[in-house]
């Protein structure tokens, strides 16, 4: 459990960050720029002075009350900051072996040469960091950052100085990395794709303040969200996995409570942990039950609440035993078709409005999880942020 | 080729250059590293004195240096009495004299390559568990050699020419305070010193040309080891 409780100041900005997150796992600490990311990990690594307490687990770094404030250099966590800051000076070997020669002795869990394999850093040894690409160097201060042996790893935004197109040069290091070792990671971001690709739990910060923190799929329907990531951004999380497979092996049945969900995705084996993304302006809804159409997924829940959007749009929330899907309807539909919160309603989903939408899930056992990651049969689900905003436009979508 | 007396004053001069960067290198890095890195009152104070060399005229340096290193100076007279150290009138006055007044050019060069040096990496170095002074000896001083070279090679280049503080503080003694621009200063005070005068002037001439080509080379060879 990583617990925070912290206020610090940078200019005439004011920090009061508190959340808990669970411990190991990625928590994703997602917000606006200037919401105060950077100055809450600046915080945490102790570069800036805070007040507060910052614990995980046993180790106490920071705690005003009782007096304990570490020194960065002993707190061990590691950082990898937006621009690499890879030491000049240094080849690419030396910069890994910085931060492992000065780690304690004992308790070694990332080896040199299991960092250099997984990362794919081999033939990068002897260069220096200007003779590396935007992503090489992510990859190598990754790995001097575990190599260091940190109880706890910052990554502040590692992908935003990396072209769009480039980014896949990272990222799926990033997941053999989660699913390596079972070191907790703070990842910040404010590209909502690489949170829901990465992330077992999300804090949402703005204004420097913490509006709210929980699963992806419980922020994914929490309202504050809603203004970062924008109308078309909008849709509920749902982390789920594969039941049944279609003999070609294309289609893979997911079990959404005791509703079922046929989605595209190749590769993945009866029981493949799976994170869908269902875009509110894919759901269609019905008052009764829908005969003669050529959608196949339809899903039978409760009408749980209807958010005013502003004049073009109502937000529908559908409760699907204990799953909650969201919607994006119309006043008019909202009026003739009598919807009111406590209705029964069908849920129509089109298969191929969900293909760009299936997540590797993050969790805590890993082993089934490879295949679906590189099976998203339009390649959508190793290239998440493909458009500029990185939100999920999907170009194959078909109504 | 040089005559007995000039390779004296070259030995001279060469040895002065030598000791004044060898004593005063360690404190221009601490002090530029004041000026840059560190948060105090009295920084623009300490930045002016500095620099107060370069603005004074040599001769009021050699004057002061007198005041307080000459026999009966404060801190000649202490130096006397606890290690039988005589500054005035020695070789290591004249480095005393030359460091003096080479130092401002030492510092800036220096100070401008520690403020080339991001602090990010710093703070990087930091999170990798390295203590102050250990990210000092790792990453600072190694970003900035560069810029320890340049001064240093300029400060000796310099200070083969000192001449207004070491003949005030150090006189002009053969073999001992007499360098390069002093012998020449003396070549020219005799009536047939002509043709040594022009020999002297030349030999400092190249000297001086071959220490800032030196300098040069090696920063470029240094700047293209840490990239672009």
């Amino acid at each position: 459990m990583l617990d925070v409780d912290v206020t610090a100041t940078r200019g005439s900005f004011a920090l009061r960050a508190r959340f808990r997150a669970p411990t190991p796992g990625i928590t994703a600490l997602f917000g606006p720029s200037g919401a105060g990311k950077s100055t809450l990990v600046h915080a945490l690594a102790g570069l800036v002075p805070a007040a507060g307490r910052v614990q995980l687990d046993e180790a106490t770094w920071l705690d005003t009350a009782a007096g304990t404030d570490v020194a960065a250099e002993r707190r061990r966590i590691g950082y990898v900051f937006q621009d690499a800051r890879l030491f000049p000076h240094l080849d690419v070997e030396d910069n890994l072996l910085y931060g492992l020669r000065r780690a304690p002795p004992c308790d070694h869990y990332a080896r040199r040469d299991e960092i250099v394999a997984l990362l794919g850093l081999g033939t990068l040894l002897e260069r220096r960091a200007h003779q590396l690409s935007g992503g090489e160097r992510q990859r190598v201060a990754l790995g001097r950052a575990l190599l260091a042996q940190p109880r706890l790893l910052l990554l502040d935004e590692p992908l935003a100085s990396i072209d769009v197109a480039r980014r896949d040069e990272v990222l799926p290091y990033l997941e053999s990395l989660r699913d390596r070792y079972s070191i907790p990671m703070l990842y910040v971001s404010h590209q909502y794709d690489e949170v829901l690709r990465l992330a077992t739990h999300v804090v949402l910060l703005a204004d420097g303040r913490v509006l709210a923190a929980g699963t992806p799929a419980a922020i994914s329907v929490d309202p504050a969200l809603r203004p970062l990531v924008g109308v078309d951004g909008v849709g509920s999380v749902i982390d789920t996995e594969v039941i049944a497979t279609d003999p070609a092996g294309t289609l893979a049945t997911l079990a959404i409570g005791t509703g079922r969900l046929r989605v595209a995705v190749a590769d993945a084996g009866v029981g493949a942990r799976v994170r869908l993304q269902v875009l509110a302006r894919d759901v269609i809804l019905a008052t009764e039950p829908p005969h003669a159409l050529s959608v196949r997924n339809v899903l039978e829940g409760t009408l749980a609440e209807l958010v005013d959007e502003g004049p073009d749009a109502v937000l529908a929330g559908i409760e699907i035993e204990g799953v909650r899907l969201l919607a994006r309807i119309t006043h008019a539909a909202v009026t003739e078709l009598g919807l009111s919160p406590g209705l029964r309603v069908w849920a129509l989903v089109k298969a191929a409005s969900l293909r760009g939408h299936v997540y590797a899930r993050p969790a805590a056992d890993a082993a089934d999880r490879r295949g679906l990651a590189a099976g998203s049969p339009d390649g959508h689900a190793r290239r998440p942020a493909e458009n500029e905003k990185g939100r999920r436009g999907d170009p194959s979508l078909e109504r | 080729m040089l005559t007995a007396a000039e390779l004296e004053a070259l030995r001279v001069s060469l040895i002065v250059a030598a000791e004044s960067v060898a004593c005063s290198l360690p404190l221009a890095i601490a002090i530029a590293w004041l000026l840059v890195r560190a948060r105090f009152a009295g920084r623009p104070l300490l930045d002016a004195f500095v620099h107060l060399p370069l603005v004074l005229p040599p001769v009021v340096v050699g004057y002061l240096l007198l005041l307080a290193f000459g026999v009966r100076g404060p801190i000649g007279a202490w130096l006397h009495a606890s290690f039988g150290i005589r500054l005035a009138f020695t070789t290591a006055g004249a480095a005393l004299a030359t460091a003096v007044m080479s130092f401002p050019l030492m510092v800036r060069a220096i100070r401008l390559s520690l403020e080339g040096v991001h602090p990010g990496l710093e703070e990087a170095a930091r999170t990798l568990g390295a203590g102050q002074i250990d990210r000092f000896l790792s990453v600072t001083l190694p970003l900035m050699a560069p810029g320890i070279l340049a001064g240093a090679v300029t400060a000796f280049a310099a200070g083969l020419g000192e001449f207004g503080a070491v003949i005030t503080f150090a006189a002009n003694i053969p073999g001992a305070t007499r360098t390069l621009p002093l012998a020449l200063y003396t070549a020219i005070q005799s009536p047939d010193g002509d043709v040594a005068a022009a020999r002297l002037a030349a030999l400092s001439f190249a000297l001086g040309l071959a220490g800032l080509v030196a300098a040069e080379l090696l920063a470029r060879r240094l700047r293209a080891r840490l990239g672009p």
